[in-house]
């Protein structure tokens, strides 16, 4: 009887023990694409960026291990304000764990700070200002993809190598267009060149024959454009008209994305050189993600390195969570946690990720193939350079996060 | 001093497709009293129009040019016969919306399949002039259609934005003509006025209407080919520029065909001495005028009080 007894105690001291245990280990995740769904930035995030998070969460395996994971997505119309009312939402209401893509320097900052006081988590692939992991960096922000000073890094200390000395810029008037030009006006004066001048004009405009005027005008030998998306793709376009390159200035594609290239067509696009992290074509690993990716988009577009970095960061988010058993839900303990565990994803390959939530890894310059190189739809990119990771991005010595002990 | 006149020059330009577009609008809006807010959807599926005989049936600019407006045109007297004309004599309120909604659904439909960064359309490379093959002499005169440019001295003006100059001023004309000096024109105007004197005559007023309407849409269309070598063809590159487009017409005055064709020009030149003296300022100086316009006179430019 006595023995019977202490069984029964122990049977359910057990059973409260599996329970307890189980409500430790919180197996749910809400994921949250917030992008520019239906602007000029849409089509190097915008739908893309979801398909990989979805595709992320099913290369994940996680969904045989019990989790149960949720995807929601918004399109902040590129205006920080309409972003911060989404992301507000989004976390006390929705209770989003994790922001994805965020694209759009303007917006990035906004929602990096909002992401910071509620203690959520941003993994932001799509914005370039390097000012998220310097004097904004925060300890429950990761960003993936790319900056501005490791733009300005690869590509212009290429061109002032190769002559280009003297620079002229063609800035979009936000903080993204700002930091870009600070950012490559450093390494053009650190490489010896000097900048003689610059225009700032409106995000998305659709003419540009003023400010090429003046940049023609400015006899500079490189017009440095700091600029993305659209923008980018109508200056390049009406450059080509106005003679730019024909008079012997070279173009400066900052910021250009594969989804640019396509629109603009190799005849346009040949022979401009930049920078990505991503390209579909460059081994075997990022092959197989980006034609099961082209598959399912509508309409086949190969990734950009932004949709190419959601489902790289989600990935590693993944392996984070699972190690530590259960969803925490406490944004700086998962983050801090991501920063312990070296990445590794066929798509961007080996990583680390920084202290100041800088995520290293390879910078490769390109050249656009001319039209007669290029095998196919999507065969665009010629590698010129590889600038490893621990040289692509600013150096911890040089920075002002505060997260970073010297 | 150069610069300035390289800035005059380029303003003009932009100033044609600002003055073709709200010469459409001031057409619509006098003959059918309708806010016409899809003018910008209907713009760029005159660009696509151009990219699809390009890239499906092979047909070139120069087709595009006709066939275009005249299929886009089309597409509008549909939305007229079955949609704006249930309008007449309501509030401009219901016309503004309805046009708004279609714009959104056409751009949505476009961007769907399309995406937002666009599709290429070169400028046109044919009829070549004179002696173009690869060993023509050094010096001899080629011209590959509307490409190339020529060196004015003060600026590098590539052939094909001195074209859209030319272009749209004598469409602008033409259509000024047509409606303010021709017998049709006059019927036109007389059927705005008083609709139900002018079918006593004998005329069939509804179907005036629609064939106007048709006019200015394709107006629009002929607009939308016209830059597509230019910009990207782009299912948002008319909600980006429709905006300026109402500046520009409320500025000249609803309705005034002459006002607006005017103010088209004048406003592309300020705008483009705006991006010279102060970049920042270029996207909103128009709205700037507008507010000045408005204050100092409520019916525009060139308008007459209702």
């Amino acid at each position: 009887m006595k023995h019977r007894i202490s069984a029964l105690f122990l049977g359910t001291a057990l059973a409260i023990a599996a329970g307890g245990g189980a409500v430790a280990q919180d197996k749910t995740v809400k994921i949250g694409v917030l992008t520019d769904n239906s602007g000029l930035y849409s089509d190097l995030g915008g739908a893309g960026s979801t398909l990989a998070a979805q595709m992320a969460v099913e290369d994940s395996g996680l969904a045989a291990k019990g989790w149960k994971i949720d995807i929601v997505s918004a399109d902040h119309q590129n205006k920080p304000d309409i972003a911060t009312t989404i992301a507000r939402q989004w976390i006390d209401v929705e209770k989003v764990d994790i922001f994805m893509d965020v694209l759009n320097s303007g917006v990035a900052l906004a929602v990096n700070n909002l992401v910071k006081e509620k203690n959520s988590i941003m993994i932001n692939t799509g914005a370039a200002t390097s000012d998220l992991t310097n004097a904004q960096c925060s300890p429950n922000t990761v960003h993936w993809v790319y900056d501005t000073y490791m733009l300005a890094n690869s590509t212009g200390q290429a061109l002032v190598k190769a002559g280009g000395d003297t620079w002229y810029f063609l800035t979009a008037d936000y903080a993204f267009g700002h930091a870009l030009e600070r950012d490559t006006t450093a390494v053009v004066v650190k490489s010896g060149g000097k900048v003689i001048g610059g225009v700032k004009h409106p995000l998305n405009s659709s003419d540009f024959s003023s400010f090429l005027l003046q940049a023609q005008a400015s006899k500079a030998k490189i017009v440095g454009m700091a600029n993305a998306g659209g923008d980018t793709t109508n200056t390049i376009k009406q450059a080509s008209e106005f003679g730019i390159v024909a008079g012997g200035q070279k173009l400066a594609g900052l910021l250009l994305f594969i989804t640019d290239v396509h629109s603009l067509g190799l005849k346009v696009a040949q022979g401009l050189n930049f920078t990505e992290t991503f390209y579909w074509d460059l081994n075997d690993g990022t092959r197989a993600f980006s034609k099961r990716f082209s598959e399912r988009m509508k309409n086949k577009a190969m990734p950009s390195m932004v949709q190419a970095g959601v489902y790289s960061g989600l990935i590693h988010y993944f392996k984070t969570i699972d190690a530590m058993g259960g969803n925490p839900h406490d944004g700086a303990k998962v983050v801090a946690k991501m920063k312990e565990m070296p990445t590794d994803d066929a798509l961007f390959g080996k990583g680390t990720i920084r202290a100041d939530g800088r995520k290293i890894h390879p910078a490769y310059l390109f050249e656009v193939k001319k039209p007669s190189d290029s095998k196919g739809p999507w065969d665009y990119y010629k590698l010129i350079g590889t600038t490893p990771g621990d040289q692509a991005f600013r150096p911890l010595s040089e920075s002002a996060c505060p997260l970073v002990k010297k | 001093m150069q610069a300035l006149y390289a800035q005059l020059l380029v303003g003009l330009i932009n100033g044609s497709f600002y003055a073709l577009l709200s010469l459409g609008l001031a057409v619509i809006f006098g003959m059918l009293n309708i806010i016409n807010f899809a003018h910008g959807a209907l713009y760029m599926m005159g660009a696509f129009c151009a990219y699809f005989l390009l890239n499906v049936t092979g047909m070139g600019y120069w087709w595009a040019l006709i066939i275009a407006p005249i299929a886009v045109g089309i597409f509008g007297m549909i939305l007229e016969r079955t949609m704006l004309q249930w309008l007449t004599g309501l509030d401009h309120l219901y016309g503004l919306l309805l046009t708004f909604g279609i714009a959104l659904i056409v751009q949505g439909v476009f961007q769907n399949y399309f995406g937002s960064s666009g599709l290429p359309y070169a400028i046109p490379d044919y009829p070549q002039i004179g002696d173009c093959s690869p060993n023509a002499p050094q010096g001899a005169i080629c011209f590959r259609g509307l490409q190339g440019g020529m060196n004015l001295g003060f600026m590098f003006l590539p052939i094909y934005r001195g074209w859209v100059v030319i272009f749209s001023l004598v469409v602008c004309i033409a259509t000024w003509f047509l409606i303010e000096k021709t017998r049709l024109g006059a019927y036109l105007r007389a059927a705005t006025e008083n609709p139900t004197l002018v079918r006593a005559f004998g005329i069939n007023v509804p179907r005036m209407i629609t064939l106007t309407y048709g006019l200015g849409v394709g107006l629009a269309a002929l607009a939308g080919v016209l830059s597509a070598p230019i910009n990207q063809v782009r299912p948002l590159m008319g909600a980006d520029l429709i905006i300026v487009v109402f500046a520009v017409v409320v500025i000249g005055g609803m309705g005034s065909i002459m006002g607006s064709i005017i103010t088209g020009f004048a406003l592309g030149v300020i705008e483009g001495l705006t991006k010279y003296f102060y970049p920042e300022a270029s996207n909103t100086v128009v709205f700037v005028l507008m507010v000045l316009v408005l204050l100092i006179k409520p019916t525009g430019l060139t308008g007459r009080a209702a």
